[in-house]
């Protein structure tokens, strides 16, 4: 493989730092989540929960943008090598993987969002700018979106855990270079 | 004969001056509402007391001579189903201790058109301070709406203690909101 090759295979810079940002992200705001629900009454749970939905609509705003970016820009297609070297089912969960994941990049906060709303207490970005309810104040309904919100988390947890092992299983097992189409180092 | 007519008049006459005009003013609990917007981190957060009662005596001619008592039951509060279990406790409103919050009118001001000044003291919590209630009244039919808003410093009434006590979690200002529905009250 030649260093030429290599490189036009490399996924944009700006889409590796979405990635990675986002990644990281999303794993903070998953780990928050889980852990704020349990807490007891306190200044702490409102300040922690608030935190939570900032950053769940920073990644609704970071998610869109990353769509948009990769209809205009197409990642770069797997490298032949590698193509020819998966079964036909590990190309279909690929495929599947990422596409599911966009889909509850944007489906687990707009849940959350409407599930705020639809407990009576609306979102305010930074505690300044209030964002509209396209919902209304409803507790049953609010059960059902919180439900909603915490399965779409738990699904994308499982597609991330699984997007991860794929990618070990191409530098660990496959030792193909796969990964450095994403890797935030450079060649 | 006349004589007796006379008396009885006067009688007649004698109760309905010791009547006051205002004996049978009451609150329609089910058609009225008290509310309060509480600001969390940003986040405007309504709730409000579903039991309240009120001693009116109000003269829409007479405002000056009018007197106005009100009681709310602070344990009835209700906002989120995790809020309603806290704010009772001593740290909010110790419900245990001080039940009920409670307005008691001074000078009642007409502004005209409908609108009157109410000041008055409210004590919460066993801290009373002043304050000023502006009151709209409408009439429709044999009832007589009563609505208007007016801020509170939660803090003055020591409500949210210790670590609750920060504003910057949630803010000093409380609006609080009324629609009192009221029967037996005299035309505006």
């Amino acid at each position: 493989m030649t260093s030429t090759n290599r490189s036009d295979s490399r996924y944009h810079g700006f889409s590796i730092l979405l990635h990675w940002v986002l990644g990281a992200t999303l794993v903070a705001v998953f780990a928050l989540g889980s852990y704020m629900a349990d807490l007891p009454f306190s200044p702490q749970r409102l300040k922690l929960y608030s935190w939570h939905k900032w950053a769940g609509i920073c990644i609704l705003v970071l998610s869109l943008l990353r769509l948009v970016w990769r209809l205009t820009k197409r990642p770069p297609a797997l490298p032949a090598e590698v193509e020819r070297a998966m079964p036909a089912w590990q190309l279909l969960a690929h495929k599947a993987t990422h596409l599911g994941l966009y889909l509850l990049f944007f489906a687990v906060p707009l849940f959350g969002w409407a599930y705020s709303s639809a407990a009576g207490f609306p979102i305010v970005l930074f505690g300044v700018l209030p964002l509209p309810d396209f919902v209304p104040v409803d507790k049953a309904l609010a059960h059902t979106l919180k439900e909603a919100h915490e399965l779409a988390a738990n699904a994308m947890l499982g597609l991330v855990l699984l997007h991860v092992a794929g990618a070990l299983k191409h530098a660990l097992i496959d030792r193909d270079g796969l990964l450095q189409r994403m890797s935030p180092f450079g060649r | 004969m006349k004589h007796r007519i006379l008396t009885a008049a006067l009688g007649l006459a004698a109760t309905v001056a010791f009547v006051p005009a205002h004996a049978d003013q009451k609150l329609v609990p089910a058609q009225s509402e008290i509310t309060f917007v509480s600001k969390q981190m940003g986040v405007p957060v309504e709730g409000r007391f579903r039991q309240f009662d009120g001693q009116i005596a109000f003269d829409p001619a007479k405002p000056a001579a009018s007197k106005i008592a009100f009681s709310v039951d602070l344990a009835s509060v209700s906002i989120s189903k995790e809020a309603d279990a806290e704010l009772p406790k001593p740290v909010w409103f110790n419900a245990a201790k001080f039940p009920k919050a409670t307005f008691q009118s001074g000078t009642i001001k007409a502004l005209g058109g409908g609108k009157y000044e109410i000041a008055g003291k409210l004590a919460i919590k066993g801290v009373s301070s002043d304050v000023v209630v502006p009151v709209t009244l409408t009439q429709s039919g044999a009832t007589t709406t009563a609505t208007g808003a007016f801020p509170i410093k939660r803090l003055t009434f020591k409500i949210g203690e210790n670590e609750w006590a920060d504003t910057s979690m949630v803010a000093d200002e409380v609006q609080v909101r009324f629609k009192l529905a009221l029967t037996g009250v005299g035309k505006l």
